[in-house]
């Protein structure tokens, strides 16, 4: 499989703390990328500079490259803006915009550049609500707010919303973290589902999960990437004792 | 009250504090319960006279003894909603400027000075709408506009006062109400939401316009009633500056007279009962529609809190 | 090409929109400084010794001062504040510590609503109720229009600094045995200190500049009068009755007792901000 996305030498700071030293890692296409580690050991910080994201707190800079498919990311002449609308992302907290329908929520990003009439609306919003696995649940309730759904219903709205924009890459914070069992689960399949169609890398604070959904686990340390290969690997042999402590619960 | 009925059981310091303290409370309530017994009881004589003509007549006639409140009550809205017109745009572009653009140490700064705007007396506003504004306007500005005529907007001759001077000037004394709270409003937006634009790949502008703005539209709407409460009962600077011509114009460049100007111009001089009475019924309206607007606006603040942290207004 | 197209006005939209809000931000900072700078340079050459401690003198006749209009406004500000600030810090004390019910809710409402009401029906309230009982104008009557209005000020301001001390702080007096209202009398209200002097502070700034209640209530005066029952100059009134007259050397007072009363304001809220920065409360 190629490689969607190449990180090389990426440094991350708050001000004058360093959240990332120095982190290479590849993530092939097609797959799902698991990233996991000790709260604060810089997961969150490490895909918010895939997308650029890192960039928007006020005294967050990074450097390094991020390689989409050959392109920098952070090189010269490139708007973040526009390769946001390529790097999907999914928040921990659900966060559909509480002033706009469920329709109007999943072709929020669309309707920047485009202008859709209301059968387009309607067509987009069956579209994407059914590759989430919500059009069954609110497709009687399309006009109804974003907000008035269900935790977990709410994060697949995102999650329609991320993908009505067409993004190659879905990244993913700890998506599932505030939700039931249940909500998980589906959330979980979608993603097995997903992996058809786009590269996504995931944030998750559940081992299990990671065990479970993601073809490739990467373990952050303190700001380090400690270890990164397949997700057999790392859960069975890791080569680094630190990783072993980490996933047979020693620390963490 | 249920303190002064147990304070005969035990009488322990506790009770008596509480209750002293409740007693000052329940002062505040028979404090507005006297205001509105006043404002109804001195404007009795006028009501009992003109009943509710009052409010639609267009004559003002101490000679004569007519008094009639239409004027001052279009005057009155319509320097205000005049000023709101050219305020909220503004006061929004400041709140955004505040919440969303400006660096940390500008933003404690700028936002300082423009609430010291709000802590000029608005006699000073009015000395400077009286001899700076209205030579502007009255030079460089009216003219110009009284070139449109055919519009019923500007019809009339550049005289410097009026209703476009009024209306500017409530502007500026109101800019500071509606942009500090809305950029109090702004601030509560949860970060959550504005990275859920960008990651949509909004720009910083579309992130303001389609996702913070709507956010804190309930907590906009509040600034704006605020800011019309405020503009409304505005007195001293209106009244340097408006012309003091009881008429019913929509011209902006012709003089008017609203509810408190005419209180500040005519109180201390009226000659009979009948006109203090008449002037008394106005402060009653006036009186009114602040408390419904004040009442509204709390609402909406209350409304607001409950949906999210929510600022303070 | 076309999506690229748009997206450049999206660009260039938002850009210029943005530039706007940074200019509106500029638009009322200037005028601050137009106004200030203005009211300071008119003012300036008239204000001096005689100023301050001089009666003022009759059109034509030149020198004169506003001193007993300063004097005046000292005082009605003064006696406003003996009755409203006692009244409102034991309000905001009740609404802060016991005001859970419908009792206290009903206050709070009231008292914001108060907030908003005109100076100058707070002014037509103190005529109807002391000036027309008194047959006089007076400088009493013109306090209690000024104590109506700082009254609901005070309470707000003063109840979110009583919500600000830490409830901590009381139950640690309370672990002590100290009973409820001793401690809000010694812990809650030395907390608090800071913040309550800032906030009547504040208040007293916001309604030392007001004329309109004070036009028909306290009236005027020409000469020194230290009677609360009669009619007393204040600097606002007399400001706005000078700047009204066709008399440049009126006028020319008007812009003095402008720089003047600004200063104060200014003085007055600068003071109690820095203050407030300094103990670092958040607003
Ligand atoms: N906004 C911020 N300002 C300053 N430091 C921050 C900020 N956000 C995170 N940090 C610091 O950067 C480091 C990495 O944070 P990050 O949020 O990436 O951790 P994380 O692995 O996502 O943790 P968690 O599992 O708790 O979400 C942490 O030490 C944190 O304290
Ligand atoms: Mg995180």
């Amino acid at each position: 499989m190629a490689d969607k996305i190449a990180v090389e030498g990426l440094n991350a700071w708050f001000g004058k703390t360093q959240a990332l030293h120095d982190i290479d890692m590849a993530v092939p296409e097609n797959s799902i990328t698991a990233i996991i580690g000790p709260s604060g050991c810089g997961k969150s910080t490490f895909i918010r500079c895939i997308n650029r994201m890192h960039e928007e707190i006020r005294g967050a800079y990074s450097n390094g490259r991020v390689i989409l498919d050959g392109e920098d990311v952070y090189g010269s002449g490139v708007d973040p803006v526009l390769i946001r609308r390529r790097l999907g992302m999914v928040f921990q907290k659900p966060n559909p915009f509480p002033t706009m329908s469920i329709k109007e929520n999943v072709v929020a990003g669309i309707i920047l550049n485009r202008r859709l009439g209301r059968h387009e609306i309607e067509e987009t919003a069956e579209k994407y609500l059914r590759r989430a696995a919500l059009w069954d649940e609110v497709k009687d309730q399309l006009n109804r707010p974003g907000v008035s759904l269900s935790g977990g219903q709410q994060q697949r709205l995102c999650i329609a919303r991320a993908l009505a924009v067409e993004p190659e890459v879905l990244l993913a914070d700890e998506p599932a973290s505030a939700l039931d069992p249940i909500s998980t689960a589906k959330i979980e399949d979608l993603f097995t589902d997903l992996k058809e169609r786009y590269t996504i890398v995931v944030v998750t604070h559940n081992m299990q999960q990671a065990a479970r959904i993601s073809d490739r686990t990467a373990f952050f340390l303190s700001g380090h990437l400690i270890e990164y290969g397949t997700t057999d690997k790392i859960f069975t042999n890791p080569s680094d004792k630190r990783t072993e402590d980490y996933i047979t619960g020693r620390f963490g | 009250m249920a303190e002064q009925l147990s304070r005969k059981k035990i009488i322990s310091p506790e009770k008596i504090f509480m209750g002293m303290t409740g007693l000052f409370s329940l002062s505040v309530l028979l404090i507005s319960v006297v205001v509105v017994y006043e404002l109804f009881s001195a404007s009795e004589p006028a009501f009992h006279k003109f009943g509710l003509k009052f409010l639609i007549t267009k004559e003002w006639d101490p000679v004569q003894k007519v008094y009639g409140a239409l004027p001052f009550i279009w005057g009155t809205f319509y320097t205000s909603l005049l000023a709101l017109l050219i305020a909220l745009p503004v006061s929004l572009g400041i709140a955004i400027f505040l919440s969303e653009l400006a660096p940390a140490w500008l933003r404690s700064s700028a936002g300082f000075l423009i609430e010291l705007l709000a802590a000029i007396p608005s006699l000073i506003f009015g000395l400077w709408g009286l001899f700076v504004l209205s030579p502007i306007l009255q030079q460089y500005i009216e003219p110009p506009l009284s070139n449109l005529s055919w519009l019923p907007f500007f019809t009339g001759y550049p005289l410097g006062l009026g209703f476009l001077n009024a209306g500017l000037l409530l502007a500026v004394m109101i800019i500071p109400t509606i942009s500090s709270i809305s950029r109090d409003v702004m601030y509560t937006v949860p970060a959550n939401q504005r990275e859920g634009g960008l990651a949509l790949g909004m720009t910083r502008w579309e992130v303001v316009s389609k996702v913070v703005i709507p956010n804190s539209r309930s907590g906009i709407l509040g600034a704006v009633v605020l800011g019309l409460g405020r503009a409304l009962g505005e007195t001293m600077a209106v009244t340097m500056v408006i012309g003091n011509t009881p008429q019913f114009s929509l011209s902006l460049l012709d003089p008017g007279y609203t509810i408190s100007s005419v209180i500040a111009n005519q109180f201390t001089e009226a000659f009979d009962k009948l006109q203090i009475s008449a002037l008394v019924e106005l402060g009653l309206i006036l009186f009114v529609i602040s408390v419904i607007i004040n009442a509204f606006a709390k609402l909406l603040m209350l409304r607001m809190n409950r949906f999210s942290g929510g600022a303070r207004i | 090409m076309k999506t690229d197209f748009r997206y450049i006005r999206r660009k260039v939209f938002g850009t210029v929109m943005l530039g706007l809000s940074l200019l509106a931000a500029l638009a009322a900072v200037s005028m601050l400084f137009w106004i200030l700078g203005y009211t300071f340079i008119k003012g300036i050459s008239a204000v001096n010794l005689d100023f301050f401690t001089k009666l003022p003198t009759p059109v034509g006749v030149p020198g004169g001062g506003l001193a007993n209009s300063i004097a005046g406004s000292i005082i009605v500000v003064g006696m406003a504040g003996l009755m409203a600030i006692p009244v409102g810090i034991a309000t905001a004390i009740y609404l802060s510590e016991y005001g859970r019910g419908v009792f206290a809710s009903t206050v709070r409402f009231v008292s914001d609503v108060l907030a908003g009401v005109p100076a100058i029906v707070a002014g037509i309230v103190a005529y109807a109720l002391v000036v027309t009982r008194m047959h006089r104008f007076s400088a009493f009557s013109g306090s209690v229009s000024l104590a109506l209005l700082m009254l609901p000020i005070i309470i707000r301001s003063s109840e979110e600094i009583f919500r600000t001390v830490p409830d901590t702080l009381r139950e640690a007096s309370f672990a002590l045995g100290v009973p409820k209202w001793k401690t809000i009398l010694s812990i809650v209200l030395k907390t608090a200190s800071g913040g309550l002097v800032t906030g009547t502070i504040l208040a007293v700034a916001r309604v030392g500049g007001e004329a309109a209640p004070l036009l028909f209530t306290s009236f005027s005066n020409s000469f020194w009068n230290f009677n609360p029952g009669q009619p007393m100059a204040t600097l606002p009134v007399d400001l706005f009755n000078y700047s009204i007259s066709p008399y440049q050397d009126w006028q020319q007072k008007a812009w003095a007792a402008a720089l003047v009363l600004v200063g104060m304001v200014l003085l007055l809220n600068i003071s109690a901000r820095l203050y407030l920065a300094r103990k670092g409360f958040k607003r």
